[in-house]
């Protein structure tokens, strides 16, 4: 037994050591891209102002954000049956791909009838659908979600079908020798091996239910931040429609940051940690 | 229980079949279609291994060792002839997880920890529950010399520490018979020697039969009780070699003339095949 304790210790070398530098690499992260955002509205600010561009062509930075501050009651009031819009529209369209995708796997004949058809619907463009689901759905809430949900749905399809195929086929072999069910092969197995694809896929569904719901209230409402945009151009009240670009980006960083954060508790072991947790 | 030789050395209760030889491979030839024509792997490939024994299975590169040791899993199914495990069918010996099998890549779960990944074939059809192990996984751990590492995650670990893990969770449910695939193959050689003296002493330990696939003449000296030579594709029992060293091995004993020979005769099978 002497000899295994040695050979345990002399083993540890092994383990990663991936503490140090990284404090000092975190605050360069966010130091650099806020000075590059600051340095491109200072330039903004002065070719506007330099150049004596008119304000309904385009609005000073400090233009939008006295819109920001004395308008916020009317932006929040137009953002928030967007967020809802999007969030339903998001965990619609997200939570049906991934049950789609999980029938793929489990049934080829339901693959190879259901895939060619979300790839069809895939190549209509968003744009063309919107109208068609506004007459079938109406000009309510529900049309507005199932143009968001549609727009998300086939990414995150695409994404998690290729994640539940992604396990390793020894991995696989490993569940048949201990008799393993499909139930136990898809809990212990395809669905940990998945979750990296389905949050790369979620990141992406986050901007995209947003612009479905702009583009949904486009097409016909009276409030909502895709019926400022259109209000806003159509008064030549510019500051305001900038403003409401800077609600939605913020908007959909926000929702970015939230998956992202999401994503780092549901997948702890894709970090590679140092050996903090023991 | 069952009709079977009556030559059961065991405490009462212990598995029919007991006594008898662990494996039989009875002219086993085995086929796949590859670009619509057959590949013909092994060719009429008869084999019997007795309970507890270490059996060495050298052969070239792409002869067939892992599909001979992938049927006796179970994970193939032979085009002709028959396996039998413990006097039963692959298939009976595996769903009585009589079989642990370790894959030449750890295979680990990236997102469960050391001692979750040996304790895995216990979740899986509720086997924990209904039976009560030998050894805890913790207890294995230990035994593969990772004490101290329950709680790290298959990328804290360097490669061998890895392999250890899958060979206590393949020890995990008690098994009779240990398939191992070149489990060292992706191994430096100081870390292959280590783990070869470790797998020695697990195996007096554990007394389970081992099925062992090695293209390391050093390897299929040291290690087993016989070495069974495979020709090239599609492969034919060469020949089967009885290692006459005594246990337990020590390093020292590869510098003898004894093992030279053992490793010359070898050497001379593989190239006459
Ligand atoms: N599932 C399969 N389908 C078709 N051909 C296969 C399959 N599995 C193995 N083969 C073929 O069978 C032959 C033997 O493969 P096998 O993996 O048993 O060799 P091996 O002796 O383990 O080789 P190595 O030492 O390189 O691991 C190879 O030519 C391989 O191409
Ligand atoms: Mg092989």
């Amino acid at each position: 037994m002497t000899a295994t304790g040695r050979v345990a210790a002399h083993d540890e070398g092994a383990v990663l050591a991936t503490r140090p530098r990284r404090r000092e690499s975190r605050l360069r992260r966010l130091l650099v891209p806020t000075l590059a955002v600051l340095g491109m509205l200072a330039a903004w600010q002065a070719i506007v102002v330099g150049f004596r561009v008119p304000r309904f062509i385009a609005p000073s930075p400090l233009q939008v954000l006295e819109v920001l501050r004395t308008q916020h009651d009317l932006l929040l009031d137009n953002a928030w049956p967007t967020l809802l819009e999007t969030l339903a529209g998001f965990a619609v369209g997200n939570v049906i791909a991934v049950l789609i995708a999980i029938g793929f796997v489990h049934n080829r004949v339901f693959r190879q009838s259901v895939y060619p058809l979300a790839v069809t619907l895939r190549t209509l463009p968003i744009v063309a659908i919107s109208p068609i689901i506004v007459l079938m759905l109406g000009l309510g809430f529900t049309s507005k979600v199932a143009i968001a949900a549609l727009i998300t749905f086939f990414p995150t399809l695409v994404n998690m079908a290729d994640g539940l195929d992604s396990v390793d086929p020894q991995a696989l072999e490993l569940m048949h020798v201990l008799s393993a069910s499909r139930w136990e092969i898809f809990r212990y197995l395809r669905w940990p091996t998945s979750l990296p694809y389905l949050f790369s896929a979620l990141r992406i569904a986050t901007t995209a239910a947003l612009l479905g719901a702009i583009i949904a209230e486009w097409i016909g409402s009276n409030r909502g931040l895709g019926y400022l945009i259109l209000a806003a151009t159509y008064d030549y009240r510019t500051p305001l429609l900038y403003a409401t670009m800077a609600v939605a980006s913020g908007l959909a960083l926000a929702l970015f940051g939230l998956v992202s954060l999401i994503e780092r508790y549901a997948i702890p072991w894709r970090q590679t940690s140092g050996p903090s947790e023991s | 229980m069952e009709a079977l030789p009556a030559r059961d050395r065991r405490a009462p209760g212990a598995l029919a079949g007991d006594g008898g030889p662990a494996i039989v491979v009875d002219q086993v030839h085995m086929a796949f279609e590859q670009h619509g024509r057959p590949l013909h792997v092994l060719s009429d490939v008869s084999l019997t291994v007795r309970q507890g024994e270490f059996i060495a299975l050298l052969g070239p590169s792409g002869c067939g060792k892992s599909t001979l040791l992938r049927l006796v899993a179970d994970i193939l199914q032979p085009t002709r002839g028959a396996i039998t495990v413990l006097g039963r069918t692959p298939a009976e010996a595996r769903r009585e997880r009589a079989l642990g099998f370790v894959f030449q890549q750890p295979v680990l779960l990236p997102w469960l920890s050391a001692e979750e990944n040996v304790a895995l074939p216990l979740r899986i059809g509720g086997w924990g529950r209904r039976h009560a192990p030998a050894a805890t996984p913790a207890e294995l751990l230990q035994l593969v010399g990772l004490d101290g590492f329950n709680r790290a995650r298959p990328a804290q670990l360097s490669g061998g520490m890895q392999q250890r893990v899958s060979i206590a969770r393949a020890l995990v449910s008690n098994p009779k018979i240990l398939l191992m695939d070149e489990p060292f193959g992706a191994l430096d050689a100081i870390t292959r020697d280590r783990l070869n003296e470790e797998l020695l002493r697990i195996w007096s330990a554990v007394r389970c039969t081992v099925l062992f696939v090695t293209h390391s003449i050093t390897e299929a000296v040291y290690l087993p009780n016989r070495v069974v030579v495979l020709s090239p594709r599609p492969a034919r029992i060469q020949r089967i070699v009885e290692i006459d060293l005594p246990y337990p091995r020590q390093p020292a004993m590869k510098d003898t003339p004894r093992f030279t020979e053992h490793t010359s005769a070898l050497r001379a099978a593989l190239e006459e095949a």
